[in-house]
């Protein structure tokens, strides 16, 4: 590698340094200045993701680095910014929650700078081995993350349940990467499309696509590599909860698309069968698990799980229109789901602490009407009622099915959402019309500036709409 | 002053109505009464002009209301004599009404309201009667069903007055469904809804030639050429005339309708809103007048309604209930009347009947008023000397109605000179059925002497059957209830012996100046005039032998009718619950439809559309739901094993996908 190209590839890939060399500087910073240090490094650590997305937007250009193996397109940027915003949010959020979650450790704002590190490397990936490295960087700060409370039984049954789960799906990962390599003989994206391009279709290949999507299906929860979902969820303290419902499934997202969109392209008939599987097993599972759930988080797992499956009906869809839903989608999910831990992280007493039953939101209208409104405004958005931006995000990527002609899964998310609204309705009634609970503690500041934000977002998606959709036509132009 | 006439009773129900709360119930109860009274004033100058001048008929246009394709319909007033007399009848016993009323309602809190239904009332039959075209008339028959609806359950605390109202109101649905398809099948065969346009065609409407077979209507699956088509037409529209004016078989609302205040009784299901049947039928005389099949059933169904209402009248114990069967009686008459042509007997009788039984009602109320609301003629007597006023009122409804008068003089009182001529003419008329309804009248005419004076006998005379608090208690009632029962007595007397020669006599012509149509073939006023004396006399006779018989059975020897009833019982029983009509009908339409109401809700509502449909997904939900969530164990192997399991069913399933 010439200086040149190498100085091209550092260039490229300026804001992953910066939170890679950021990370460590924090962690010296930690190390040696002692427990105290946990609010100055939050806020550094806020700074850095800022920067970097900053960064990302402002100087960083199109190309390929270190060989091929990091891409930096439209869709790489938007995807990143995303999840830069979905981590910085959940960092945000967690910050007055640090002391009664026992989070308030330095580690904790750095593991989730490298987690993000891991997230964009990811979404850059262009070969299979960038992809695996990405993956694992992401997954082990994670794990990590999830366990942070270790004095809490649940909190440490979360983290190890989800790493041995998520072992065995990077297993299965590898495994598959290795199958493809065998039988393309290539790890990067755009050679294996080269080589799949000619015709070739061996079935030793089909089962590396299966074992690879797998590993991917568990980071996103698609059913049925979703079981970890609600039990992490539920274990893991609430403001990791947040951050693990919003950036994370940002960038497995991301790269699920570019995986199917790219490398996968010739055999696209084969890849469909899979994401429509994934995608009705999801959206059916998500609507009628729910219902029974009383926790506020596992009901949000569930609820996450099904948009899961929503948004990979656009991805089904396997065409322009289809990528461009799935990321409006995403987008529109993130600030829904982020908007609505926040209002889960303010459900918090006095005397108890954090609550988390639903019935505990009772009355809601009386005690706290502004939260009670911007939770009813996410639940009818998050439900997919007009005019809200949930309805939107449906709307694009059902339009999209239908357009590539499949019809039945159109149908089927539909109905899904249909039976989904059931639970999300249910909070919202609980909330106006039952008997009020008592009253919770006055909300944080940023806990309101998150709801609120997110409300009006939802709210205001309307007059948003058409610069987002271009910028989304951009992104997703990319592969196409 | 047309304008006046009919506007002014709106604006007081509009002023009682939404102000009464503000203006307070003496102001709502002055302003409808003094409007009514303007009102009524301005009819008689209406009626002196108009039918005993020379006045062509007045089309008055209000303003545009209907204008689609070929239907043009104006609000307008159609003023010709027969609406004329429809105005003086309507708004004077209104405007008596209204007066009664301030005394009689004296102690109800809702005043306001109950004035303001009454004008209400008022304002729509006299957009009922003043009817240019169909649609308007329409317009007022559903706006009196309206009013009379919310007078007879005025006390809607009260079950039975509810129930009587929603009786009422879809009775006369069933009589307003005939009404409007009737409108629609004239629509069909003159193209307009206007009376002047349909009178216009009708005259040249009759068949001849060898167009007469020709099909201009289809009706229920039935081709019909000209003259049956004009037959169905009028029937349907008479089946609207007798939902409105209680002719057998749509005729048992009416006797409940009594649970209402006595005025409401007095004024709507005596004088007025009952008779708009018979003003549509003479109305329309231009067409039914064509059609001599509709003719007939007309006579058939008057004439057995006067018999059948009659016998009824004969056992009932409740003093309303009593006069309210005389009316469904009296209304049978008028329809004799119009069945066989003598439209302008049909009116006349309608004028007269309006006085005196708005006067018999209302002494009815005064002395249910005296007595405590006491209704039961059994619990009554003696009570001439309490109220000696009121009895002579009622002895001058009484023999009104009964229509004492000597024969072959002009002295009368005004049922002798009506009732008889319709008798009369009964007999002469030119009707297969017209010595049917002439037998059916006469001997009607002795069961209303009979009742009229058992009524009398039973109340005011004998033994104070009443408890001796009541007695007590009872007093004459004050002047503003007397005063408008002078008046009527005074119509109840005079109104035959001075109007008998304008409504169905020498001037006949020159009155009605057309207004009511006639075939130069119809000549049964000429023949009306020369009887036979026995005929003249059977009447007389009739009225009589009841008067004797009601003297003998309440005066006389009180225990003959107790041991009459005793021996017929099963007579006794079958007219005092009115010939089952009501059991007849609740098997027939009440439960079946309650029974298909039930079981659609029940059954096909709620067992099959609930059932297999929101109730069934929804457990259906929950079934999957609860089998969902038990998968979720927490433990890690079965978690692996159903990520296994997926990998395992996806990789078969691209195997056996690539092998097809």
């Amino acid at each position: 590698m010439t200086a040149e190209l190498l100085n091209t590839s550092l260039q490229l890939s300026v804001p992953e340094l910066m939170l890679a060399v950021g990370a460590m500087v924090l962690l010296m910073i930690g190390v040696f200045s002692g427990e105290r240090s946990v609010t100055i490094v939050s806020g550094l650590a806020v700074a850095l993701l800022i920067m970097a997305g900053l960064w990302l937007v402002l100087f960083t250009e199109n190309g390929a680095a270190y060989g091929g193996a990091f891409l930096s397109d439209p869709f790489a940027r938007f995807m990143k910014v995303l999840a830069l915003i979905g981590s910085i949010t959940a960092m945000v959020m967690s910050v007055g929650h640090a002391r009664a979650e026992r989070i308030d450790k330095f580690e904790y704002p750095v593991l989730l700078v490298i987690a993000t590190l891991g997230m964009m490397l990811m979404i850059s990936a262009n070969d299979m081995i960038a992809l695996y490295l990405g993956l694992e960087l992401q997954s082990l700060a994670l794990y990590v993350v999830a366990a942070i409370n270790r004095d809490s039984v649940r909190s440490t049954e979360a983290g190890l349940k989800y790493f041995v789960l998520g072992a065995l799906s990077s297993g299965m990962l590898l495994y598959g990467a290795s199958l493809v390599y065998g039988y393309t003989g290539y790890t990067g994206f755009d050679e294996i499309a080269r080589v799949l391009g000619e015709g070739e279709r061996p079935l030793g290949l089909v089962f590396g696509l299966v074992f690879l999507l797998t590993g991917i299906a568990f980071k996103i929860s698609a059913v049925p590599f979703h079981m970890w979902t609600p039990d992490v969820y539920e274990g893991a303290p609430t403001p990791v909860t947040a951050f693990f419902s919003a950036a994370p499934k940002i960038a497995a997202m991301a790269i699920f698309i570019r995986l199917v969109s790219s490398a996968f392209e010739p055999i696209r008939i084969d890849w469909q069968q899979i994401v429509v599987f994934l995608s009705v097993a999801s959206m059916a599972l998500g609507a009628f698990a729910a219902i029974g759930q009383r926790n506020i988080k596992r009901l949000m797992a569930y609820s996450s799980i099904g948009h899961m499956g929503y948004a990979l009906v656009g991805l089904a869809a396997g065409t322009q229109a289809g990528v461009r839903g799935v990321i409006i989608y995403m987008l529109i999910y993130m600030v829904m789901t982020l908007g609505t831990f926040a209002c889960i992280l303010a459900m918090r007493r006095k005397e108890e602490g954090n609550v988390e039953n639903i019935d505990e939101l009772a009355g809601l209208s009386s005690t706290n009407p502004f939260m009670a409104t911007m939770l009813t405004i996410l639940m009818f958005s998050l439900a997919g009622i007009p005019p809200l931006a949930g309805f939107f995000g449906k709307y694009v990527v059902f339009a999209a099915a239908i357009q590539a002609e499949l019809y039945w899964l159109a149908v089927i998310g539909v109905l899904a959402s249909v039976v989904g609204a059931y639970y999300y309705l249910r909070i919202i009634k609980i909330m106006w019309f039952d008997e009020p609970a008592p009253e919770f503690a006055p909300v944080a500041g940023e806990l309101k500036l998150v709801y609120g934000l997110a409300g009006l977002f939802i709210l205001g998606y309307v007059f948003v709409a058409s610069p987002l959709g271009l910028a989304a036509d951009v992104a997703a132009r990319t592969f196409f | 002053m047309y304008h006046a006439i009919v506007f002014l009773p709106l604006l007081g129900a509009l002023v009682a109505g939404l102000f009464g709360r503000s203006i307070g119930a003496k102001a709502s109860e002055y302003v409808t009464s003094l409007f009514l009274v303007v009102a009524a004033v301005l009819s008689w100058v209406a009626f002196f002009t108009v039918a005993l001048g020379d006045s062509e008929t007045l089309r008055i246009p209000v303003l545009e209301w209907v204008k689609s394709g070929s239907l043009d319909v104006q609000w307008a007033f159609r003023i010709d004599t027969l609406t004329s007399v429809m105005l003086v009848v309507v708004n004077t016993v209104s405007a008596l009404v209204h007066i009664y009323s301030i005394g009689y309602m004296h102690h109800d809190p809702h005043r306001p309201r109950f004035f303001a239904y009454l004008s209400l009332f008022t304002f729509a039959m006299l957009m009922l009667v003043t009817s240019d075209n169909l649609l308007q008339m329409f317009f007022g028959w559903e706006g009196v069903g309206l009013a009379s609806y919310l007078l007879i359950g005025f006390w809607y605390k009260k079950p039975s007055a509810s129930a009587a109202a929603m009786k009422a109101f879809i009775v006369n649905r069933v009589g307003d469904f005939g009404f409007i398809l009737g409108i629609f099948c004239l629509y069909m065969l003159f193209g307009s809804i206007n009376f002047q346009t349909i009178f216009a065609a009708a005259a040249d409407f009759a068949p001849h030639g060898e167009q007469a077979s020709d099909v201009v209507l289809t009706l229920f699956g039935m081709s019909l050429d000209k003259a049956d088509a004009l037959t169905w037409t009028c029937l349907l529209l008479f089946m609207g005339a007798m939902g409105k004016s209680a002719q057998i078989p749509l005729h048992t609302w009416l006797p409940d309708a009594m649970e209402g205040p006595t005025p409401v009784s007095a004024l709507i299901h005596a004088a007025t809103m009952v008779t708009a049947g018979v003003f549509l039928v003479a109305r329309m005389s231009p067409v039914f007048e064509l059609s001599h099949d509709a003719l007939t059933v007309v006579t058939v169904i008057g004439a057995i309604t006067a018999f059948f209402a009659a016998t009824v009248g004969l056992v009932q114990n409740d003093i309303k209930r009593v006069i309210a069967y005389s009316t469904c009686s009296q209304l049978g008459y008028m329809f004799v009347a119009l069945g066989i042509g003598a439209y302008g007997a049909a009116i006349f009788h309608l004028f007269t009947h309006a006085f005196f039984k708005a006067l018999l009602f209302l002494g009815a109320g005064s002395v249910i008023h005296s007595v405590s609301d006491e209704q039961d003629m059994r619990r009554m007597g003696g009570l001439r000397k309490h109220i000696p006023m009121t009895y002579w009122m009622m002895i001058v409804g009484t023999i009104a109605l009964t229509g004492v008068g000597i024969p072959f003089t002009v002295i009368g009182t005004a049922g002798f000179f009506s009732k008889d001529a319709i008798i009369e003419s009964a007999f002469v008329a030119h009707s297969s059925v017209a010595g049917f309804a002439y037998v059916m009248l006469v001997v009607a005419a002795l069961f209303t002497s009979f009742y009229s004076w058992r009524l009398i006998f039973m109340t005011f005379h004998g033994k104070p059957r009443a408890s001796a608090d009541v007695m007590h208690h009872v007093h004459e009632s004050p002047p503003v209830m007397l005063v408008p029962l002078y008046i009527l007595a005074a119509g109840a007397l005079f109104a035959g012996l001075i109007f008998h020669g304008f409504f169905f006599g020498e001037e006949y012509a020159e009155f009605w100046k057309g207004a009511l149509f006639t075939l130069p073939e119809n000549e049964i006023l000429e023949h009306y005039h020369h009887v036979p004396a026995w005929v003249k006399l059977s009447p007389f006779v009739a009225m009589l032998l009841g008067l004797v018989t009601a003297w003998y059975f309440y005066i006389r020897s009180p225990e003959t009718p107790k041991r009459l009833a005793q021996d017929h019982r099963g007579l006794y029983q079958f007219l005092l619950n009115k010939w089952y009509f009501d059991e007849l009908y609740d098997v027939m339409f009440v439960r079946s439809s309650k029974w298909l109401g039930s079981f659609l809700w029940k059954k096909g509502d709620q067992a099959t559309i609930d059932g297999l449909g929101p109730n069934a997904v929804a457990a259906r939900v929950q079934d999957i739901t609860g089998r969902v969530v038990k998968l979720q164990t927490g433990y890690l192997y079965h978690y692996a094993f159903v990520m296994l399991i997926g990998v395992a069913a996806l990789v078969t399933w691209m195997m056996l996908g690539s092998a097809f």
